[in-house]
């Protein structure tokens, strides 16, 4: 239900939603989604996956064979990769809008930077609402909490919307039902 | 005025490209505005808002110190100064120190209000503005005209213009092309720059937070690839409580652009590490320039609750016709007009303030809950407090304090103004009502006034009375409307007594400012109103009522007369508007109106002051239905005719346009009449209709009423 609420609102603001219940089935789907949209070794072809917990027990050396992916993020390769991989630990229902605390510079490189930005989201981290957001994760946790709501926008010439100005043009949102966030989970007022 | 201010006024009234594209976008805003807003309760979100920006501003120095202790505690440097020219040399040495060579800012309306980017340019740095908009004003060498959408007064071919030559390629006018464009040319800048200047849409005393929101992510980067990040903050946009950004985050992306939430917020709190390794040198820089003066005066500390929405541009009718430049340089609209006169001086607001016409569109939607034309009257208030009044308006309120030489003008005038009469119009009124604008005709000053008329009315003796205030329209200009009124309650069994003492509703001095006449005309109208025990006080004038009702009030708590103040509270309790009245003689079975006739199509034209001063729009729409007209709802029914009183007389340039888009709107409907509730508006749309020469009746409620009473 909140996750069918989140999908409504963030595929209203252009961003592409989708669920897998394994940390195997969403990698697969990274993959796939890489290779179909041509990932490859030069710039603007790669892509930059920012350390997370979703690596985590991850078969990391398998995973560097596959061609156009790097794990190494510096702020060169950011601004050269085509795709940025990051795990974002919430999602607002009423808003559609992921959050992060993105204290981390690598967390903001590969989600500003590249044109096309995969957010990986524990389905656990689904949350109503920004009151209830901003209850639980406070600025002495996080330097930088960033919320990311759709891909980049503007409408500062003639009113006429547009995609993708400084930050990415697409942001694609896959929600995995067994990822573990930070997020602990009993103090989750939906359970 | 000055020419020169009149001369930007018609400029960007023939800017079709200007008026085009505000005309658009404000007719796009309202509608997305209110579905953006579906399902929450925008009065209690603003009362949140408000209540929590007011607690702010009573607690400007306890908060900004609050803020410096925990910002400093996590890292930032913080720096307060009231001093424009101290925050910019505050900057260039932080600047100077590190040897920036260049800045990459997002945009800051703050760093508009103290012209910083000419300031550090003239140092030597190369400043650039990264905001899309911000980018297009600077590289075309102006100002912004409009808070949230700086470049709004600009079309894709000038854009693509400007791009052209800044990047030496001809583009064409396609605007995901010309995008793509600025992305290409800032990124590098971004990459290079040695310090980001970001403003701060809140500041969190309680966390030492900065929250900046964005929809293009130029301020994630302008917050990430330099080493030192500048963050200008107004201290307006303290609040108290990390909690209460989600109220702000509410209201704030929904009342500016119809967003739920901006693409990006970023919330701020300390610095964080750098690409290699080092940490971010973070400065916050706490600007005052007269917000803790602003504070301290009672009437404008409520200007401190703005959130910087801009809602009150986007729902301006003037605004939508003359646009952000002609308000000036930095902040621009209503809550504009009142910064300026605060952040710059007084001075450079007495041009502009006079754009308002106070229809109160602005104080319905400001998510601040500041009342933007109280306080544009305000600043009117005191120029003219200042400076005093200009000669001929001196001239006008000896006369209109003077009851009788004042209503013994307004006969001559019925004399005087007869070779001029053609019909029931006349081309020019003379005295105060002189010059008047084309596109409308003005109705001949009656050969009876009402106050003659009266004495002729024979009623029946009732024991319930209600008092009858005519106002100068109904009286010398529109008497029948006031026969129609006394007929209509005499059938509901009241007998209508017109004190002859009464005059002027002092509204037209007031809203020039010139309270001392106000108060003087407040005094006279109590004294005659006052003198019999009546139930009710009447008006079938909605600026009139507003008088009777809150504004004699204010005047005399403005002018500290308060010994006048409970008379004038005894006064109000018995105002009632013409509609109100009769809608409840009706719904309390006291007045029938003749049922069961199909009367035709007709259309309801809301007044300012009667739909949002008094909150009456339902009462007149139910009483012509019931009466048996069938109502055709016109689009914008609640936007100003574009009359308020000497406005139309004063800046004919922006009220003619305004009326002939209000003709437009009525003739669209099909209805061959439209009603109204305000004298006002009548003569205003009736005088243009007679120009347009369309055959729509412009008629006063209490015309069409008093022709369905039950006999």
């Amino acid at each position: 239900m909140l996750y069918e609420q989140f999908k409504m609102r963030a595929e209203g603001v252009s961003a592409e939603v989708y669920r897998f219940v394994t940390k195997t089935e969403a990698l697969d789907f990274v993959i796939r989604l890489l290779q179909n949209e041509g990932v490859a070794d030069e710039a603007n072809a790669f892509a930059l996956w920012a350390d997370s917990p979703f690596l985590e027990g991850m078969d990391r050396q398998a995973l560097k064979k596959i061609a156009g992916l790097k794990f190494e993020v510096t702020r060169e390769l950011a601004s050269e990769a085509k795709f940025g991989i990051s795990q974002m630990e919430w999602a607002l229902t009423d808003t559609g809008t992921l959050v992060d605390d993105s204290s981390a510079i690598e967390q903001r490189l590969v989600s500003s930077l590249p044109s096309i930005h995969i957010a990986l989201v524990p389905t656990s981290g689904i949350l109503p609402d920004m009151p209830t957001l901003l209850s639980m994760v406070h600025p002495k946790d996080s330097s930088y909490l960033a919320m990311i709501t759709g891909p980049s926008r503007t409408a500062d010439i003639e009113r006429v919307l547009t995609i993708g100005v400084h930050g990415p043009e697409r942001l694609i949102i896959v929600f995995v039902d067994d990822l573990e966030g930070k997020f602990n989970p009993s103090k989750s007022p939906l359970i | 005025m000055r020419n020169e201010f009149k001369e930007s006024i018609n400029k960007a009234i023939n800017n079709a490209n200007l008026t085009g594209a505000l005309g658009k976008f404000s007719e796009a805003y309202k509608v997305n505005r209110a579905k953006a807003y579906e399902g929450i309760d925008f009065e209690e979100l603003r009362g949140r808002i408000a209540d929590l920006k007011s607690y702010a501003a009573s607690h400007l120095d306890q908060l900004s110190e609050q803020f410096t202790r925990n910002a400093e505690a996590r890292g930032a440097k913080v720096f307060r100064s009231n001093d424009p020219a101290k925050v910019r040399e505050y900057i260039l040495k932080v600047a100077k120190d590190n040897e920036v060579k260049t800045i990459v800012k997002s945009k800051s309306m703050a760093t508009e209000e103290i012209h910083l980017n000419p300031y550090l340019e003239k140092a030597g740095i190369s400043v650039g503005e990264t905001d899309l908009g911000e980018w297009i004003i600077q590289l075309a060498g102006q100002t912004p005209s409009h808070m949230v959408m700086p470049a709004i007064h600009m079309t894709k071919e000038e854009v693509s213009d400007l791009f052209s030559k800044e990047v030496n390629e001809r583009l064409t006018s396609d605007i995901p092309r010309l995008v793509k464009v600025a992305r290409n040319e800032l990124r590098p800048r971004f990459l290079e720059a040695d310090m980001g200047i970001s403003g701060g849409n809140i500041a969190v005393a309680e966390t030492g937070s900065v929250v900046l929101m964005t929809n293009e992510g130029n301020a994630r980067l302008v917050t990430s690839l330099p080493k030192i990040h500048i963050a200008l903050v107004g201290i307006e946009k303290l609040i108290e409580k990390y909690a209460d950004v989600a109220t702000i985050l509410k209201a704030l992306p929904r009342s500016a652009t119809a967003q739920l939430l901006t693409s990006y917020v970023s919330i701020i709190t300390g610095p964080t590490p750098n690409t290699d390794g080092s940490m971010k040198d973070l400065h916050i820089i706490l600007m005052d320039n007269r917000r803790s003066e602003m504070a301290a005066d009672p009437k404008f500390k409520q200007a401190l609750q703005c959130i910087r929405c801009a809602s009150c541009l986007n729902v301006c009718p003037i605004f939508r016709l003359v646009g952000g430049h002609v308000f000036g340089k930095v902040y621009t609209g209503g809550i504009g007009t009142i910064l300026t006169a605060w952040f710059d001086e007084l001075k450079k607001s007495e041009d502009i303030q006079g754009l308002c016409i106070q229809c109160g569109a602005c104080r319905d939607v400001c998510p601040g809950k500041i009342d933007i034309p109280e306080l544009i009257l305000e600043i009117r208030r005191r120029i003219v407090q200042e400076q005093g009044l200009p000669l001929i308006q001196k001239a006008i309120y000896t006369v209109v304090n003077n009851r009788k030489l004042f209503h013994g003008m307004l006969r001559a005038a019925s004399v005087a103004g007869k070779p001029f009469t053609s019909g029931k119009f006349v081309r020019h009124l003379p005295m105060f009502l002189a010059d008047l604008t084309d596109g409308r005709s003005l109705p001949a000053i009656a050969a009876e006034p009402f106050r003659d008329r009266f004495k002729k009315i024979r009623q029946p003796k009732l024991k319930e009375k209600a008092a009858f205030y005519a106002g100068c329209l109904i009286d010398f200009a529109y008497p029948e409307m006031g026969e129609a009124l006394v007929r209509i309650l005499n059938k509901a069994g009241i007998e209508v007594i017109f004190p002859e003492e009464q005059t002027c509703c002092g509204a037209p001095a007031r809203y020039n400012g010139a309270y001392e006449v106000a108060a003087g005309n407040a005094i006279d109208n109590i004294k005659a109103l006052l003198i019999e025990d009546v139930t009710y006080v009447i008006s079938a004038c909605p600026t009139c009522t507003v008088a009777l009702d809150h504004e004699f009030i204010d005047t005399f708590e403005s002018l500290g007369q308060t010994e006048w103040v409970p008379k004038a509270k005894e006064l109000s309790g018995k105002t009632v508007d013409f509609s109100t009245l009769v809608k409840k003689l009706v719904d309390e079975g006291r007045l029938s109106l003749k049922e069961g006739k199909k009367l035709g199509k007709i259309t309801y034209h809301d007044s300012c002051h009667l739909k949002r001063t008094l909150k009456v729009s339902a009462e007149p729409r139910e009483l012509l239905q019931k009466a048996g007209y069938e109502l055709i709802e016109m689009f914008e029914c609640d936007i100003c005719c574009g009359m308020g009183g000497s406005y139309s007389i004063k800046l004919p340039e922006i009220s003619g346009p305004i009326l002939q888009r209000k003709l437009r709107n009525i003739k669209e409907t099909g209805a061959p009449i439209v009603a109204m509730d305000c004298p006002g508006c009548v003569m205003q749309i009736r005088g243009g209709m007679d120009q347009d020469g369309a055959d729509v009746k412009v008629r006063h409620t209490v015309e069409l009423l008093v022709e369905r009473l039950q006999e």
